[in-house]
């Protein structure tokens, strides 16, 4: 180890004296390096602490046990399609013999009610926060550009916003939960009430960030550009359309990617909170499990749950690059 | 010729905390059709609050502009601006920028193709042919600000705002933009007002010069005429003694008759303070 730090500084020393290519070869070499190196050291001292730890569940989990429980996680989830599919096959033949005894029977086709497997909760928690993100913008983005350009909506809607902002959605959760079971009632529904729960618990995080920042790009929209709209003497609608609406994209990334990173901690979090299917309730349901694997399942859900934040906020900047003008801003 | 543009007795008064601030008193100024009028005065002499008056960006508080005797009081791109930092939309290209204003004054008399063309016209006008798909943060100031121009006489406005529209420019590209602007002059003849810091363009490019005292309560000073021939050229002009006979004129209004008083800052006592605190620290 130290020998290789020695050898890093050295590079640093030498690349004042080395040719111009050479010193872009290093420069290279250090990028893809570094990473690798944090990463390596971050184990190691990840795997030592982890031996080190002993918990009334057994040792803490090292890289090993945990890269293990991946494996198994994955096979679980096979071999439950698996079943799946063979109860279907059951039931199929079941009612094609029953409808062979007796033409006039009526098939009765049940679903399947395993258990969802790591998968199934990672695409139900993305489903989730997706769709609470799009209704969140759906209503933050016009009600955003309505304050930016009204001075007077403004004042009477910003102390309620600013009032609102900073509770936690968590905070909402049994009342979304109590208003969501009063309300939404149907036999056949099309979501499930704890998705809706989740939903919007989700989108109430969501619309503060976005509102506001909309809000300010709006209003802090170039005195030039404006200008430029009234001698023109656009219409209103088109004014909107034309030039406040680009002028604010890159302040309305700014608070979308914001408001997923939030949207995605906080799902998790009432997941656990309410019981609702997703990556959430796996952990609370491994926790109260608390079998000797109980531990680095958790630990993969949480690397799991990091690198799709992580993705998620390089797909939201993605998304700025290619839709905003202002390149600037989709830097980092 | 015919009065196009009469600023009639204008007053500006801002209201501020301290009270009211005189920015304008009395402006009064009749333009004729197809005139070159330049408008200098030292910086804060609120030529610019009159530029904005005739736009119809600022209300004046007493007096009125009348164009072709009916009295202005909002935008209009009859009354097209080319503003001082070019302004352009960075997100649409220079043709969709000119698009933005052609399709909002022409639409319901001009066919697709009609508009495409002139777009295209004036693009060509200003000699941004080459480059008319780039958006403004691929091009340099220059080809902005011929974007600009471009975008303000595709409306074919009444008559033609020019706020600095060569300030931030560097002097060569400056020379290059002035002597374009009097091509354009000679064959479109329009009616322009333009803001200037710079004498050497007022003299070259104006009918008239109008001089403003400074403010508070600026008002218009003097009025030169500019009595050089067209087309002019910068070179033969520069050793003219008429040239420089009105350049000097304007030089005189501007640093004798108007010299402004510039407000020196207290460098001294504030240097003798740190050099206290410096000891007192030691």
């Amino acid at each position: 180890m130290s020998l290789l730090i020695r050898n890093l500084i050295n590079l640093d020393r030498e690349q004042s004296f080395s040719e111009q290519s050479l010193l872009m070869a290093g420069q290279k070499l250090k990028q893809a390096l570094l990473p690798i190196l944090g990463l390596l050291g971050f184990l190691l001292m990840w795997s030592i602490a982890a031996n080190n730890v002993t918990t009334s569940l057994g040792k803490f989990p090292g890289p090993g046990a945990v890269i293990t429980q991946f494996d198994n996680l994955y096979q679980e989830h096979v071999s439950e399609r698996d079943k799946e599919l063979a109860f279907y096959e059951r039931q199929h033949k079941r009612n094609a013999d029953r409808i062979a005894k007796d033409p006039n029977y009526v098939p009765k086709v049940r679903a399947y009610t395993g258990k969802e497997t790591f998968l199934d909760q990672i695409l139900t928690s993305l489903k989730t926060v997706l769709s609470g993100f799009i209704l969140a913008a759906i209503i933050a983005i016009p009600l955003g550009i309505a304050i930016g350009l009204s001075h007077t909506l403004n004042q009477a809607i910003n102390p309620i916003i600013q009032v609102f902002k900073p509770v936690s959605p968590l905070a909402w959760l049994p009342l979304v939960t109590m208003l969501v079971s009063a309300l939404y009632v149907s036999d056949d529904p099309f979501f499930s009430k704890s998705f809706v729960n989740s939903l919007i618990t989700v989108t109430l995080c969501c619309v503060w960030p976005m509102v506001i920042n909309t809000s300010v790009g709006v209003a802090s929209i170039n005195q030039d550009w404006v200008n430029v709209s009234q001698v023109l003497r656009l219409p209103a609608l088109t004014h909107v359309r034309k030039i406040v609406l680009p002028a604010s994209i890159p302040a309305i990334f700014t608070g979308m990617r914001m408001s997923l990173g939030i949207a995605w901690m906080v799902l998790i979090a009432a997941e656990m909170l309410a019981q609702n299917p997703g990556l959430g309730k796996f952990v609370w349901d491994e926790f109260q499990n608390g079998s000797s694997q109980s531990l680095s399942r958790i630990m993969a859900a949480v690397i799991v749950i990091g690198l799709i934040g992580f993705l998620l906020d390089r797909a939201m900047l993605q998304l700025q690059r290619w839709l905003s003008w202002d390149k600037a801003s989709a830097k980092r | 010729m015919t009065t196009i543009l009469d600023i009639s007795k204008i007053d500006m008064v801002f209201p501020t905390p301290k009270g009211d601030f005189t920015a304008l008193k009395e402006v009064d100024l009749k333009i004729k059709k197809g005139e070159f009028i330049s408008l200098i005065g030292h910086s804060g002499c609120g030529k610019s609050t009159v530029l904005n008056v005739v736009a119809g960006l600022h209300q004046a508080t007493n007096g009125a502009v009348l164009l072709n005797n009916k009295e202005v009081n909002e935008p209009g791109p009859e009354r097209a601006v080319v503003f001082q930092n070019h302004s352009l939309l960075p997100w649409l290209t220079a043709y969709q920028n000119v698009e933005l204003a052609v399709k909002q004054v022409f639409s319901k008399t001009m066919s697709a193709k009609e508009m495409q063309d002139w777009i295209e016209h004036n693009l060509t006008l200003v000699h941004m042919e080459h480059a008319m798909h780039k958006r403004p943060d691929e091009i340099s100031g220059g080809m902005k600000q011929r974007v600009g121009i471009a975008r303000a006489l595709s409306m074919q406005p009444e008559i033609l705002l020019l706020d600095e529209p060569f300030g931030a420019l560097d002097a060569l590209t400056r020379a290059h933009m002035q002597d374009s602007l009097m091509e354009i002059q000679d064959e479109l003849s329009n009616t322009v007002i333009m803001i200037t810091h710079d004498v050497d363009e007022a003299v070259l490019l104006s009918d008239r010069i109008v001089m403003m005292t400074n403010g508070p309560a600026a008002t218009i000073g003097e009025i030169l005429d500019v009595d050089l021939p067209r087309p002019r050229d910068r070179l033969a002009l520069a050793n003219d003694p008429r040239y420089n006979e009105l350049r000097s004129e304007v030089l005189t209004f501007l640093y004798e008759k108007q010299r402004k008083i510039e407000v020196i800052a207290p460098s001294e006592p504030v240097k003798k303070e740190a050099d206290e605190s410096k000891s007192a620290v030691a």
